[in-house]
């Protein structure tokens, strides 16, 4: 056999020889739920299975100890990621590409290394202010679901391209959502709708005014009869003044309001409650005890949850021996509060837990009139017998809110009944918390009706032909409308003559009207809102409309006869009726002086609700609907990524991992370990839906710590029209959604279908292996008496500082050494940090095929781990940026000297050097390095190339990268720094470096700076009792450290 | 059966197999040159410019400042092109009927950029800041050369990485007071001209620039020459 002939038998051999394919080797397949029992019940049987099975645990892969999730640990990547997964084989691919390569490499010398000429672009006239290579900073707001979150966004030269806190705003602090962070990919979204389009036509704003003028007149007869306007919930002053015009000139004309995500039940139980509609609003620095009533207030779209996170958070950090900041005379109040949830779904806030109770959704309304006669609130129906734990569990709960009247807060979830947020707010009336923990004002929402029969009564007037122009301002009805109500069928064939779908998508609603006006985004026109405490920021544009477009405002200007009003001529006009100018004693102030203030601050100071001081009902509440125990009930929520849609065609919320279960790009039906294991289903398995005739297919992600008995799934996915990333993702769980049972519904069918569907959880991914089987936990974690006795439980022997084969370098000479420290005990999970970093730092989406064979590329991750019990388990999250060791493993690997340290202890990884060996990633033991194994990046969209950060190489195919503690921010501070001949950080500058984690961070959970600065915050940090490294016992010496986790249970419940 | 080959073969073939040596290291160092040539770094190039702008006119002719046009070297990491503007605030007045100021006139009447080709251009992953540099004390020409005397612009140094690594290796060597940074004129200290700063005069440029670091916290080698200085 000659060698060419040797050769192609091997390639043959190859080729045929089987390429493990990527699911059967990844964390998150499938898992015998048999083994995950049998390992659960050894546990509990024998104390030494411990020492098999790790107390902590990432996925059920893990606690079932199977050989895949070893394998997975053992690994960089996942098996497979590093394979070509298309047809042509890898080997293949290298050889047609070798002699494309070995072309190209003639030509590299000279065609590739020599540079284009390239074009630079002065202003004509350079406006004021603007130094060219230097960002502004502008104060505005981002809107979801009619409240507000006041930012301030960087602009480089007019382009918006990132968004951080406003942190002179006290509903924002400097704390974003991740909802607010990623509303900076919407608007530069290429598929958002780009023109005025009639009946499949591009037309002009003109041509659309000349077609509604006609209709709008015959209206004017009859007093605007046949006019009906339905919006999302507004809660912009001017918007709903320009409203209320419309309505005084066709006063038939009627408007209602719709959003999937609505608060109907809030605003019915505060009618049941009070009478009237009002918002609550709650103050967590002087709670003591809360008392979550599957109420998700620490995630992300929950109305002030960057305030509360921040509230909640400051009385679990730092010093926590001490005591509170707000000290009563009679009362000694710890810092620590103490947070009781009952649930129905595994949620962030359950993981914070200091007691959870998993149950159905439904029996949360019979246990809160359980804890209501524990308190003596007594006469409100039948009261469940509740025995055993969780009979117990109430009792302690209504007996630690009763030690802290006063000091506590019962809130309750958006999807539970009236009674129930009426019986929430009858507790607190009666534990004395209203006015001091609990706050009433008006709502915020301009138009608080109840939405669901707002649009019930639409869709009959809609069938009963009296609608001659139908105006759908914003929203996606045709696609999130209940489904009872048919709304799409409704709009398509009730013979309506005019329909016109306004938004910012030409989504499935645009679809089926006749005309269809493409908007603005929040970043792109003038516009107010509210916050959740009734603050009004001043909404301000960063940019000039990508895409041309009209703003709400200037919309329904339109509609009152002023088409050439502009948004921002609207705003000032209306807000100057409505302020009058202060006077101090050197004269007063003009209205261009306020308004000043108020675009410079971002909101409006003096203009608020005034709290109300109203009575409480004690009686009159609906009893329980009755309920089928041993039916499973379906649970229908917002996504915690996508909200209800909104964000379908958001790539960075996509990717973004679900607090809980770590999913992207899909939703899942969630059930609990116990029912999963009745029915016999696996994760992944595609099961039938059926309630009420209706059917829905998707696949089942079972989630530790999800009640028997019940299912859950989340709205917003299996759009139809979304756009090239959200359509057709996942399955469209509005279809099982009755305008009766928005959130709650009994009698599910489930069935499987004996399919399979591969779902993209980095659940899992990335796990850390702890050296030498050493049983040292990841997370540090006590409760508050026994860190009493033992606070420096989470310190560790780190090896002698000189025993190591690395070269010293004195970095505690240098200026500055960079350090981090997170305090898990601060940090929520609400993932704002990943997004944060996303888009500071220019990182691609990949998509789900390459999310499910390990390629993400996020820098920093949230990684949740479990303990205990598989159904109750407690859950904690655990950031994972760069470590920055000082004795880095990738570094020593590195073939090229790509990655080396900086003097200031930076780990740094650069670029153009990679060649892509990834001995770097394997060698890391934290696994926080991405490759980019394909050309991630979007080199050719010019709305991306707008949107990225100037100060960050975009990479490229073939490298590495990493967290870099944003060195572009640590270069721009220390050079503003020098040519100041001062150091970053001095007492004139305090925080002035931070990075992007940080910044945005709600929770306040993670520090940076100096650590050579012994009175810095990180070094102050560090210092304290519960820090700790991760994976110390490498002696890798991190620099990102963390600060140990300290629950506070109740003594008398056991934990 | 004869030889193939005749004797004279091997003492070929030797020649040819050291002679590789040779010709695999004539093309390293071809390879090299073209690298480092004008060619690849456009050092000494004119680039076309839409109007033939003479910064020796401007600068040694007229006496304009550098700053008068570059607005931001001081506070930027972007130095700045002037606006159309700032061209016009003289040539509304003077040469405005001049056929090469056309794209000038029109710039500033239609509101359309002009559009420059850069000159000193660095690669897009490299992150240079002028303020930095003007604030510790690098003069203007010591990077761009004899930018008075240039009557069409070209860049004059390669702009490689190897160049920016000889100063920053040696930052004494290029170091002046930050009074002289836009002064194209300036020499550095000799026994003939010496250089005063805070009353002690300098006759080399070693015991200045030693002096300068000192004075203007020049941070050390080591520090200048990690990476992320200027890749991120």
């Amino acid at each position: 056999m000659t060698n060419e002939e040797k050769n192609t038998g091997d390639l043959i051999q190859i080729k045929k020889a089987p390429i493990d394919k990527p699911e059967d080797v990844c964390p998150g397949k499938k898992l015998s739920l048999d083994a995950v029992r049998e390992r659960i019940d050894f546990a509990v049987a024998d104390d030494a299975a411990r020492q098999t099975g790790p107390e902590y645990w990432r996925s059920l892969e893990e606690l079932a100890g199977s050989e895949e999730f070893q394998q997975a640990m053992h690994r960089e990547f996942p098996k497979g990621a590093s394979e070509w997964a298309d047809s042509v084989s890898r080997r293949g691919f290298l050889q047609v590409m070798g002699a494309s390569l070995g072309l190209a490499g003639l030509t590299a010398a000279t065609g590739c290394v020599r540079l284009p000429n390239e074009p630079i672009v002065p202003y004509v006239r350079q406006p004021e202010n603007v130094i060219p290579g230097r960002p502004q900073y502008y104060a505005t707001a981002i809107t979801l679901g009619g409240y507000t979150s006041p930012v301030l966004v960087e602009s480089h030269e007019g382009r918006p391209t990132k968004i951080e806190g406003n942190d002179l705003h006290p509903a924002s602090l400097g704390g974003t959502d991740i909802f607010t962070q990623a509303s900076l990919l919407t608007m530069y979204d290429p598929d958002r709708s780009q023109s005025v389009v009639s009946m499949g036509d591009q037309r002009s704003w003109k041509a659309f005014l000349e077609a509604l003028r006609g209709p709008l007149s015959a209206q004017k007869a009859l007093q605007g009869a046949g006019i009906r306007i339905l919006t999302p919930t507004i809660s912009s002053p001017t918007l709903a003044d320009q409203m209320r015009t419309f309505l005084k000139n066709f006063p038939q004309a009627k408007w209602h309001v719709y959003e999937p995500i609505n608060r109907d039940n809030v605003l019915e139980g505060a009618k049941l409650a009070f009478g009237q509609p009002v918002e609550t609003r709650y103050d967590f620095s002087k709670a003591d005890v809360i008392v979550s009533l599957d109420a998700d207030f620490l995630s992300a779209g929950f109305p002030g949850n960057t305030k509360y996170i921040r509230d909640f958070a400051a009385r679990r950090g730092n010093d926590l021996l001490g005591w509170s900041p707000y000290q009563e005379a009679d009362r000694i109040r710890p810092l620590m509060n103490r947070l009781y949830v009952i649930e129905s779904t595994p949620s962030a806030t359950g993981a914070k837990a200091d007691h959870r109770l998993p149950v159905k959704a439904s029996d949360i309304d019979p246990i809160l009139r359980f804890l209501a006669s524990g308190l003596g609130v007594t006469g409100h129906g039948a009261m469940a017998d509740m025995t055993g734990a969780s009979g117990e569990f109430v009792a302690k709960t209504a007996g630690d809110l009763h030690i802290h009247r006063g000091a506590s807060i019962v809130i309750a979830g958006e999807h539970q009944p009236p009674a129930v947020h009426a019986l929430a707010e009858l507790l607190n009336s009666q534990l004395g918390n209203v006015g001091k923990t609990v706050f009433y004002s008006d709502p915020v929402d301009a138009n608080p009706v109840n939405q669901t029969e707002s649009l019930t009564d639409l869709v009959a007037d809609m069938r009963g032909g009296k609608v001659d122009l139908l105006i759908i301002l914003g929203g996606n009805p045709a696609y999130d409308a209940p489904a009872d109500l048919n709304f799409a069928d409704a709009l398509k064939n009730s013979k309506i003559p005019m329909r016109v779908h306004y938004g910012l998508y030409h989504n499935e609603t645009a679809e089926l009207c006749q005309w269809h006006v493409n908007a603005t985004h929040d970043l792109e026109a003038w516009g107010d809102a509210r916050a959740y405490d009734g603050t009004v920021s001043i909404i301000q544009p960063l940019i000039a409309p990508l895409y041309g477009g009209k703003s709400a405002l200037e919309f329904v200007a339109l509609l009152n006869g002023q088409a050439d009003a502009t948004g921002y001529d609207l705003v000032r006009a209306f807000w100057s009726k409505l302020i009058t100018p202060p006077c101090a004693g050197d004269g007063c102030k003009t209205f261009e002086d306020v308004w000043r203030k108020s675009l410079h601050d971002g909101w409006i100071e003096g203009i608020t609700f005034a709290p109300k001081s109203l009575q409480t009902k004690s009686g009159g509440f609906p009893p329980p609907p009755a309920s089928d125990s041993n039916a499973i009930e379906l649970n229908i929520r917002r996504d915690p990524t996508i909200w209800g849609g909104e964000f379908s065609n958001n790539g960075w919320l996509q990717e973004l991992p679900k607090p809980m279960s770590k999913l992207t790009w899909d939703n899942a039906v969630q059930i609990g370990p116990k029912m999963a294991q009745r029915l016999n289903i696996a994760s992944e398995d595609v099961v039938e839906l059926e309630l009420n005739g209706k059917k829905v297919r998707g696949p089942v992600w079972i989630q530790a710590g999800h009640p028997d008995n019940s299912v859950t799934i989340t709205l917003g996915y299996g759009r139809t029209r979304a756009g090239r990333v959200g359509t057709a993702q996942g399955f469209n769980a509005y279809e099982l959604r009755t305008s009766a049972n928005p959130w709650i519904a009994s009698g599910v069918k489930i069935t499987k279908t004996g399919e399979t569907y591969k779902l993209a959880s980095t659940q899992g991914m990335q796990s850390m292996e702890t050296p030498d089987g050493g049983y040292r936990p990841l997370v540090q974690e006590r409760s508050l008496e026994e860190y009493k006795k033992e606070p420096n439980f989470a310190k560790e022997e780190e090896p002698p500082k000189d025993l190591t084969l690395y070269q010293p370098y004195p970095y505690d000479k240098e200026d500055y050494a960079w350090g981090m420290a997170i305090d898990l005990n601060k940090c929520v999970g609400c993932n704002n940090c990943m997004l944060a970093c996303q888009a500071e730092n220019n990182i691609a989406v990949v998509g789900k095929e390459q999310v499910v064979i390990g390629r993400h590329m996020h820098w920093i991750r949230v990684d949740a781990y479990y303990q205990g019990d598989r159904d109750n388990p407690r859950a904690f999250f655990q950031p994972v940026p760069c470590m920055q060791c000082e004795n880095a493993p990738c570094e020593v690997v590195c073939p090229v000297g790509a990655t080396v340290h900086s003097t200031e202890g930076l780990n740094d990884m650069t670029y153009n050097r990679c060649v892509g060996t990834r001995y770097c990633s394997n060698n890391c033991p934290y696994k926080v390095r991405r490759f980019n194994f394909l050309l991630f990046q979007d080199w050719d969209t010019p709305q991306y190339k707008m949107m990225r950060n100037p100060d960050v190489s975009v990479r490229s195919r073939g490298v590495m990268e990493k967290c870099t503690y944003c060195v572009q921010r640590i270069n721009e501070r220390r050079i503003d720094a020098e040519r100041e001949d001062r150091k970053i950080n001095d007492a004139q500058h305090p925080a002035e470096l931070k990075t992007a984690c940080q910044q945005s961070c709600p929770a306040d959970a993670i520090v940076f700076g100096n650590i050579n600065d012994p009175n810095s915050a990180v070094s102050k940090w560090k210092a304290q009792s519960r820090n700790y490294s991760l994976l110390g016992e490498l002696n890798t010496r991190p620099r990102t450290t963390y600060l140990a986790e300290v629950r506070n249970p109740n003594p008398e419940l056991g934990s | 059966m004869s030889q193939i080959f005749h004797r004279s073969t091997n003492t070929l073939s030797r020649a040819t197999i050291f002679g590789a040596v040779f010709v695999l290291a004539a093309l390293g160092w071809m390879a090299m040159e073209v690298q480092r040539s004008p060619y690849v770094t456009y050092a000494g190039v004119r680039k076309p410019q839409p109007v033939p702008f003479s910064h020796q006119h401007h600068v040694t002719g007229l006496g304009i400042d550098c700053r008068y046009c570059h607005t931001s070297v001081e506070t930027s990491s972007f130095a700045g092109i002037p606006p159309t503007r700032t061209c016009m605030n003289c040539h509304s007045q003077i040469w405005t009927n001049a056929e090469l100021l056309e794209p000038v006139r029109a710039s500033y009447k239609s509101g359309k950029s002009l559009e420059w080709t850069r000159v000193n251009a660095l690669p897009d992953f490299v992150y240079f800041n002028h303020s930095i540099h003007i604030n510790k004390g690098v003069g203007c020409n010591t990077c761009h050369g004899p930018v008075d005397q240039m009557p069409l612009m070209y860049q004059q140094e390669s702009l490689q990485m190897e160049w920016c690594l000889s100063c920053h290796r040696a930052p004494e060597n290029n170091l002046r007071p930050r009074s002289e940074v836009f002064n194209m004129k300036y020499q550095q200290p000799t026994s003939v001209h010496p250089v005063v700063v805070d009353g002690s005069s300098y006759v080399d440029q070693a015991a200045l620039g030693a002096a300068l670091i000192q004075k203007y916290n020049v941070r050390s080698v080591k520090d200048i020459t990690t990476c992320s200085t200027c890749h991120r």
